[in-house]
Formats: C-alpha cells, sequence, structure tokens
C-alpha cells in the first residue's frame, strides 16, 4: 500500500497533482519515467509519469489528467488514502546531454512529464527555451516550475486568454526560424506532438517524444504498448516511452489508443452514477 | 458361463457439461469422489520397475501414492507426493501426463493407462478440504538470506525448499500478485485461482516473504541484492516476451498477443467488466493462431466471453498441436473449430483500424526440420480470407531483456537465455542461480518445479558449505 501525503487540484479540478510515499522507488527514479499504478482491488493498472521525485523524503509526485474511470476515481483519494500498487520506475530514462539549445514543448497535461525534464536539460548545462500551451488560460498548469526550470519560458493558450494567441508550434516555429535549436522535445496530446514533428521534419531538429500508448504490465510481457517507429515494431513501455518523433507512426497510435472507447464510456458512466447515487444519500 | 474377471476401466472424471461451462469460468473437471478414485487406484499393478515414476520429471513416488490411496490412507498419500513435488493440486491439473508420467504407465501398452494425475489431484483437494494443513517442521534458523525473483512454480519451489531449510526467504514479483503464469496466464476454468491462493499462504506460513510491484532490474538489481545483505540469489522470471508474427496489419485494434489477452482476462480479471475496470475486446469471431495449451486457453476463454465463432488457425498437422490432449478435447467438446494446415499471411483492417479478417495461404508438410517435425509449406495459389474480428497471437514466446539486460555478468545463449549448469542451477554470476522457463524456454510447470528443486538443493549446499 502507497500512502497519498498530499492532494493539489490544478486548471480547476481537471488535473491532479499527489504526493505518494514510494520511497525505493523514490531513489531510483530518473526524469521521463514512469509507474504503473492500480488504484484498489478492481482497477485496471495504469501508467503515470513521476513529474517530481524528492529521494530524501522518499516520495514521488504524480499529475494527472482526469479523463475516465480511473483517473475520477483517483481523484477520489484524499490525503491519508492509499493507492493500492505502484511499480517503477518503468522505461528508460530520458537521454540527457549537452547538445547546445533545447526546446522543451508542453501540451496541456505534458507540461507535468516535460517539467522534470527541461529541468535536467537546464542542469546538463543546455540553454533551455520551454513553450506551455493549453486551451485556454485556467486550464495552463506549471508556469512557475516551467520558468524555473528553463532559462525562457513562453506559454500560449488556443483563445488567448494568457501569453500568445495561438498554438505551441506557432511559437515553436518563431524559435526556430530566429536561433539554433539542437533538439526538440515535444510532449502533450497525440496531435500536438503530431504537429510538432511536422515541424521539426521541416527544420531538420531532432525531436523527442513521450509515447502514450495504453499499457497493462509496463514490463515488456503483454505488447499491448506495440507503437511503429522506424517501420519496425516497438513497446512503448520498455524501448520507450521516448522516441525520435521523426520515426512515429503516430496515426496508427491515435487509432490504438481508441481500442477501447465503448467499455472506457460504459466505466465512467457507471462510476458517475455511483458517486451521485452516493452523494444523494448523503 | 465361465466368470470371467471384468478388468476396471480407467475411471472418469465428472466435468461440466460443454454447453453448461461455455457460459461460465468456473473449473470444467470437478475431480474424482473417493469411490472413483479407489476404483481407479486399484488398477495400478504398483510395478517393481515402474514406468510412470521415469516419465514423471521430478521422479513422483507414483506407486507409493497409489497404494496409500488403495489402503484408504490419504494423508499417508499426498505426504509421499509432496516429497517430491511441492504442487500436487496444480500438477494434477496442469501436467500433460499423456507425454509424462502416463506415457510410460505398463497399462497403456494394451489399453488406457494409470489416471495419476487425477489421482495426484484428489489427493491434493482432499487434503486442502481438511482445512488447515498443518506445517512440516522447520530446520533451525540458518541466518542466511535469500531472493528469489519470479513467483511462478519454479521460484515457489525454490522459496518453499529453502524456508524449510532454515533460510530466511524473500521473494520478489513484478506483478501486484504472486504466482507467474499459474495467477496471470492459466485461466480460472482450468486452475481455479483458490487452489493457488491457497498454496501462496501455505508458504506464507511457513515463513516466505513475498514484496510484490517489484521488477527486478529497474528498483533493484542483482548486484545490489547480493551488497543488500542477500547471501544468495535464484532467478525464475519466466519466458516472458510475447512472439508476434511480424505480418502486415499485425498492429490492427483487435489484434492481441495470448499473454496480453489472458493477463487482461485472468490477472486482470476483466471477464468481470464492468465490476473489475480492466476492458477487454469481446470479439464475435474469433482466429487464435498457434495450438498450444497457450492457444487453447486464449480460445476457451474467447468462448466463455460470448464469442460465436472461434477458430484455431495452425500451420502443421493435428499430430503435431503441442497442446496437451485433454485441452483439444475439451477446446473442441466447447464448440471450437480446428484449422489445420493454415497459416495468416496478412491482417485486413476496417476504417475505423480494426481488424476485419485475415488473408490464409493452405500448407502442406514437406521434409523434416530441425525440430524432427515435418515442414509446412505453402501450397501455391491457395491464398483465401478469413473473417474474423479478433485475432489472439499464440505462437510462442522468449526470453524478456527486462532484468538481464542490467545484469552484463550473466551469460545468456544466442536466444537471450539464462546460461544456468543444468545440475545445480549456477549461472556464470556467484551467488546467482537460474531456472524455470528462462532457462529453459517455455516448457511445461513441473519441469520448471524440478528446475527449482535441483537450485535449492545447490544453494542450501553453498548457503550452509560454501560451494
Ligand atoms: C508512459 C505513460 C505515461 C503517462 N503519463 C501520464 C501523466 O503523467 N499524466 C496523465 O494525465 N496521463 C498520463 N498518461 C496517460 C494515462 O495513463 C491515461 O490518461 C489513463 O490511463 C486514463 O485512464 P482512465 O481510466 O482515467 O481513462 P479511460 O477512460 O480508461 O481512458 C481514457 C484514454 O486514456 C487512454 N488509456 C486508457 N487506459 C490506458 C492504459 N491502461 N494505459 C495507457 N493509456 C490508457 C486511452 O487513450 C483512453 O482512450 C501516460 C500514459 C503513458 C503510456
Ligand atoms: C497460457 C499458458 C498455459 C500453459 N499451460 C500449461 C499447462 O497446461 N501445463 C504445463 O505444464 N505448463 C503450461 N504452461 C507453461 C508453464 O506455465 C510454464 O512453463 C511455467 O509457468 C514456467 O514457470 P517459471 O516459474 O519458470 O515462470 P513463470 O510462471 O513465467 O513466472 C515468472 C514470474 O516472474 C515474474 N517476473 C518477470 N520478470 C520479473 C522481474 N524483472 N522482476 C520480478 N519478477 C519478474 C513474472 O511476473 C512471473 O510472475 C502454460 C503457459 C502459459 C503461458
Ligand atoms: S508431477 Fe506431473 S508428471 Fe509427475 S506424476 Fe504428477 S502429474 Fe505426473
Ligand atoms: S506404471 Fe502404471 S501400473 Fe505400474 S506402477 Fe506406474 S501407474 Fe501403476
Ligand atoms: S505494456 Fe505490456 S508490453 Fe508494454
Amino acid at each position: 500500500m502507497f500512502p497519498i501525503l498530499s492532494k493539489r487540484e490544478m486548471a480547476q479540478g481537471t488535473v491532479i497533482e499527489n504526493e505518494i510515499s514510494a520511497p525505493r522507488i523514490a531513489k531510483k527514479a530518473r526524469p521521463g519515467q514512469f509507474v504503473m499504478l492500480r488504484a484498489n482491488e478492481t482497477g485496471e493498472r495504469i501508467p503515470l509519469t513521476m513529474a517530481d521525485t524528492d529521494p530524501e523524503k522518499g516520495t514521488i509526485k504524480i499529475i494527472y489528467q482526469v479523463v475516465g474511470k480511473t483517473t475520477a476515481l483517483l481523484k477520489t483519494l484524499e490525503p491519508g488514502d492509499h493507492i493500492q500498487d505502484v511499480a517503477g520506475p518503468l522505461g528508460k530514462p530520458t537521454d540527457i546531454e549537452k547538445v547546445g539549445t533545447v526546446a522543451c514543448v508542453g501540451g496541456g497535461t505534458g507540461v507535468a512529464v516535460l517539467h522534470p525534464i527541461t529541468r535536467a536539460f537546464k542542469e546538463a548545462g543546455n540553454r533551455v527555451v520551454a513553450i506551455c500551451g493549453a486551451r485556454t488560460k485556467d486550464l495552463l498548469i506549471l508556469e512557475a516550475e516551467m520558468a524555473n526550470a528553463s532559462h525562457e519560458c513562453r506559454i500560449c493558450t488556443d483563445d488567448g486568454t494568457c501569453g500568445y494567441h495561438g498554438f505551441g508550434t506557432d511559437l515553436l516555429k518563431k524559435l526556430l526560424d530566429s536561433e539554433k535549436v539542437d533538439l526538440v522535445v515535444g510532449i502533450g496530446p497525440v496531435p500536438m506532438m503530431k504537429a510538432v514533428v511536422n515541424l521539426t521534419k521541416q527544420y531538420g531538429v531532432r525531436t523527442l517524444v513521450s509515447l502514450n500508448a495504453i499499457m497493462v504490465d509496463g514490463t515488456g510481457m503483454c505488447g499491448c504498448c506495440r507503437v511503429t517507429v522506424g517501420g519496425k515494431t516497438r513497446f512503448a513501455c520498455v524501448d520507450g516511452p521516448e522516441f525520435d518523433g521523426h520515426d512515429v507512426d503516430f496515426d496508427e497510435l491515435i487509432t490504438r489508443l481508441n481500442s477501447y472507447k465503448e467499455q472506457e464510456q460504459e466505466a465512467m458512466e457507471r462510476f458517475e452514477h455511483k458517486c451521485r447515487a452516493e452523494a444523494a444519500l448523503k | 458361463m465361465a466368470e470371467k474377471k471384468e478388468a476396471v476401466p480407467r475411471q472418469p472424471m465428472p466435468e461440466q457439461k460443454p454447453e453448461e461451462r461455455i457460459k461460465n469460468f468456473k473449473e470444467v473437471p470437478f475431480g474424482y469422489p473417493p469411490e472413483a478414485a479407489a476404483k481407479e487406484a486399484s488398477r495400478c499393478l504398483n510395478c517393481k520397475k515402474p514406468g510412470c515414476v521415469a516419465g514423471c520429471p521430478v521422479g513422483v513416488d507414483i506407486p507409493a501414492f497409489i497404494q496409500k490411496i488403495q489402503e484408504g490412507d490419504f494423508a499417508g498419500g499426498i505426504a509421499k507426493i509432496k516429497e517430491t513435488n511441492v504442487l500436487p493440486a496444480v500438477c494434477g491439473r496442469v501436467c500433460p501426463q499423456e507425454a509424462q508420467c502416463e506415457a510410460r504407465c505398463v497399462l497403456g501398452k494394451k489399453g488406457d493407462p494409470v489416471a495419476i494425475g487425477r489421482l495426484e489431484r484428489f489427493l491434493a483437494d482432499w487434503e486442502r478440504d481438511q482445512g488447515e494443513v498443518p506445517l512440516p517442521e522447520k530446520a533451525p534458523s540458518t541466518g542466511k538470506k535469500v531472493a528469489v525473483v519470479g513467483s511462478g512454480p519454479s521460484g515457489l519451489t525454490v522459496a518453499g525448499d529453502l524456508v524449510l531449510k532454515g533460510h530466511d526467504v524473500t521473494v520478489f514479483e513484478a506483478f501486484h500478485k504472486p504466482g507467474g503464469v499459474l495467477l496471470y496466464g492459466i485461466p480460472e476454468f482450468r486452475l481455479p485461482k483458490a487452489i493457488l491462493s491457497a498454496e501462496l499462504q501455505y508458504l506464507e506460513r511457513m515463513g516466505v516473504k513475498f514484496e510484490v510491484n517489484a521488477v527486478v532490474g529497474k528498483i533493484v538489481t542483482l548486484n545490489e541484492l547480493l551488497a543488500d545483505g542477500f547471501d544468495a540469489v535464484y532467478v525464475a522470471v519466466g519466458a516472458g516476451l510475447p512472439y508476434f508474427l511480424n505480418l502486415p496489419g499485425e498492429n490492427l485494434i483487435g489484434v492481441y498477443s495470448a499473454n496480453e489477452y489472458l493477463t487482461r482476462s485472468n490477472l486482470m480479471k476483466a471477464y468481470l467488466f464492468p465490476e473489475y475496470d480492466t476492458p477487454i475486446a469481446f470479439g464475435k469471431n474469433v482466429a487464435v493462431i498457434g495450438a498450444g495449451n497457450v492457444a487453447m486457453d486464449a480460445a476457451r476463454t474467447a468462448r466463455r466471453l460470448g464469442a460465436e465463432k472461434v477458430r484455431i488457425v495452425y500451420r502443421r498437422s493435428r499430430e503435431e498441436m503441442p497442446a496437451r490432449a485433454e485441452e483439444i478435447h475439451h477446446a473442441e467438446e466447447e464448440g471450437v473449430e480446428l484449422y489445420l494446415l493454415t497459416n495468416p499471411v496478412r491482417f485486413l483492417g476496417d476504417d475505423r483500424g480494426r481488424v476485419r479478417g485475415m488473408e490464409c495461404v493452405q500448407m502442406e508438410l514437406g521434409e523434416p526440420d530441425e525440430s524432427g517435425r515435418r515442414r509446412p509449406v505453402v501450397k501455391e495459389g491457395s491464398e483465401f480470407e478469413m473473417e474474423c474480428d479478433l485475432v489472439v497471437i499464440s505462437v510462442g514466446a522468449g526470453a524478456n531483456p527486462l532484468l538481464t539486460s542490467t545484469t552484463p555478468e550473466l551469460a545468456l545463449n544466442k536466444r537471450g537465455y539464462i546460461v544456468a549448469d543444468p545440475e545445480t542451477g549456477k549461472t556464470t554470476m556467484p551467488g546467482v542461480w537460474a531456472g524455470g522457463d528462462i532457462v529453459t524456454g517455455m516448457a511445461t510447470v513441473i519441469m520448471a518445479m524440478g528446475a527449482g528443486r535441483t537450485a535449492a538443493n545447490s544453494m542450501h549446499k553453498y548457503l550452509t558449505l560454501g560451494w
């Protein structure tokens, strides 16, 4: 059992941050790695990236967007409650090297995954420009943290309520036009990562993306998370989750992410129904 | 008319009717009632040089335990089995007896062999029904610590043996529950999970500690275990890397590896969705590629998940099917169809990226290959299309490099399996033993347990004598 130590709501309660006590994982985890987590006995195993770790305190931080049954269930857990299972650290850590200038482009909750990576690139002696986007001002997360983790942090929103009015890719294009960028790291919704990659291909700039394929075990034993990279089938959980974006078949990933749409909806509806019934009883 | 002594026939085991059982996940055979067990036991000739014992990979003293049944001494019988086999309730159910013990029974020369597996199961089930199994006496503590990596049958055997010999044993398991393939691979209708739980509880009562969610190689390496105070390590991580066919269309939605399909259903209990959260595709028209135990388990699971049509697609002929005879028999009874000498060449998708069929070719058997089986070759011009909305690929599994890639000291063979001395289980890394599927490639439960027994003896010597 893994105790929850703190809970913070962000982006109007659509994004939750939890600090969880997991001393052995905290000691080993590196930026870019994830955990597989199961909330309770009947729960599904879902992957979440560690947004931060504190080896001294023995804690890891997760930041997740509430999108379906499991994340909605997690949201109901308060400090003092426990998560039944947390396994990790899984996946390959980000290859952090000194390359020169790095642009870290994050969209939505992807910013949470990007944050420790951004900080690590800065600490490795790179010049780091962060670009953080969201649909609207209230959904932006971790602006202060990203500003700290980079040399310069540019903000954008789709509706112009904060920062630049437009997409992260617009800001990235401006950056690529104005200076030499050696590496782009793009993490966010799959369509956003695809757009980033389409852009950087034109500039010939190497681009890392983090693939959020559906997973079961997270250790390479089921093949559920397979993605096509460079024409070859790879397992996102062990060969990734980060890959060279220029080689990724994003359309296949988008299709596979829809594998269980109907069942996910059914699970979510039942869960909401149960929550409403419980609320009515109180 | 002269009275001729009627020979007792092999006793059938009562079981759920096919039309009933495809609607549930309960175990198919009910087991022998005591009378049938006594009758079956009476068939055994108590041979002086029993072939059956030579056929069992761990050499269970079969005539001795069967004699105990004849005497009505069930407690004595189960004790006899447990001298060599610590998981009889499992082995009685899943061993390929027709290729092992029963294959060598003298009665099999003229008629049906003694139903050794069923009798083994009978005794184990009888013992469990008696309530809490008394614990055997443990040797005094040696003060030595042992780490077992992987909680499948091989790891559990080592844990049980070494804890009895007085060592302090911790089992590390990557998943959130122990059991290995017995838990996530073999379905409930063939091996009820309550049986596995009883075995695990027994080990816990003996003092074995379990650490779940512990992916060794990631959270801790073998070197760190040895540095952290473990005196010896046994590696039994199984053959957990699913093979795919590398055919076009293999990543369409609805194409699963057997590992994924069975893990979702067994470990994650997707068959109880939406009570349990993990989803699974409910195919109506299912094709399972391969013909081993894993393929049969997938096919029979699909049937229980509501498939109207389930086909086993296999490139060789019936004689070469590697599954246990009983599994093939049960699958056919449940309406699973066999498409033999057939091989897929690509998967076909619809406009939403879901599988809608496969293009197949027919095969014929040519000259024998390295495995001694006749090699299937494609019949010219035999392409045809087979409709299906779910495909489960069960063409075997290999060595998962997750652990071994973090341990350069462990010598691997060219297929990635750990090299271990068959006499002792010793690897090339000091203080580390290995056994089970990660050494041999996917074999059987009892072989994995046999390797565990061998390694446990060698580890005990090392821990007490230093070599
Ligand atoms: C390596 C990795 C790291 C991730 N890190 C984060 C993170 O830090 N923060 C965050 O908000 N999200 C992260 N995700 C995505 C997160 O796992 C999914 O949002 C979550 O599983 C949704 O579960 P649900 O039951 O709430 O929603 P559901 O309604 O079940 O699913 C919503 C969508 O999430 C995806 N999904 C569903 N089940 C799984 C599964 N078992 N594995 C992966 N994806 C699934 C599917 O695309 C699905 O359509 C990560 C995914 C991966 C693979
Ligand atoms: C579906 C199916 C049906 C089968 N049917 C039969 C049958 O009817 N009869 C028969 O005799 N045999 C059968 N087999 C084969 C048999 O189950 C295996 O040969 C046997 O289980 C091997 O045992 P093992 O202990 O070596 O490994 P496994 O049972 O594979 O156990 C390995 C364990 O190690 C864990 N692990 C892996 N990596 C790590 C890590 N890095 N850190 C920690 N833990 C790790 C795994 O999660 C797993 O729990 C079947 C196999 C399958 C898949
Ligand atoms: S362990 Fe398996 S092979 Fe050995 S006697 Fe029992 S059923 Fe037969
Ligand atoms: S070979 Fe057959 S008849 Fe002889 S002892 Fe073994 S089981 Fe009994
Ligand atoms: S999640 Fe099972 S192999 Fe990656």
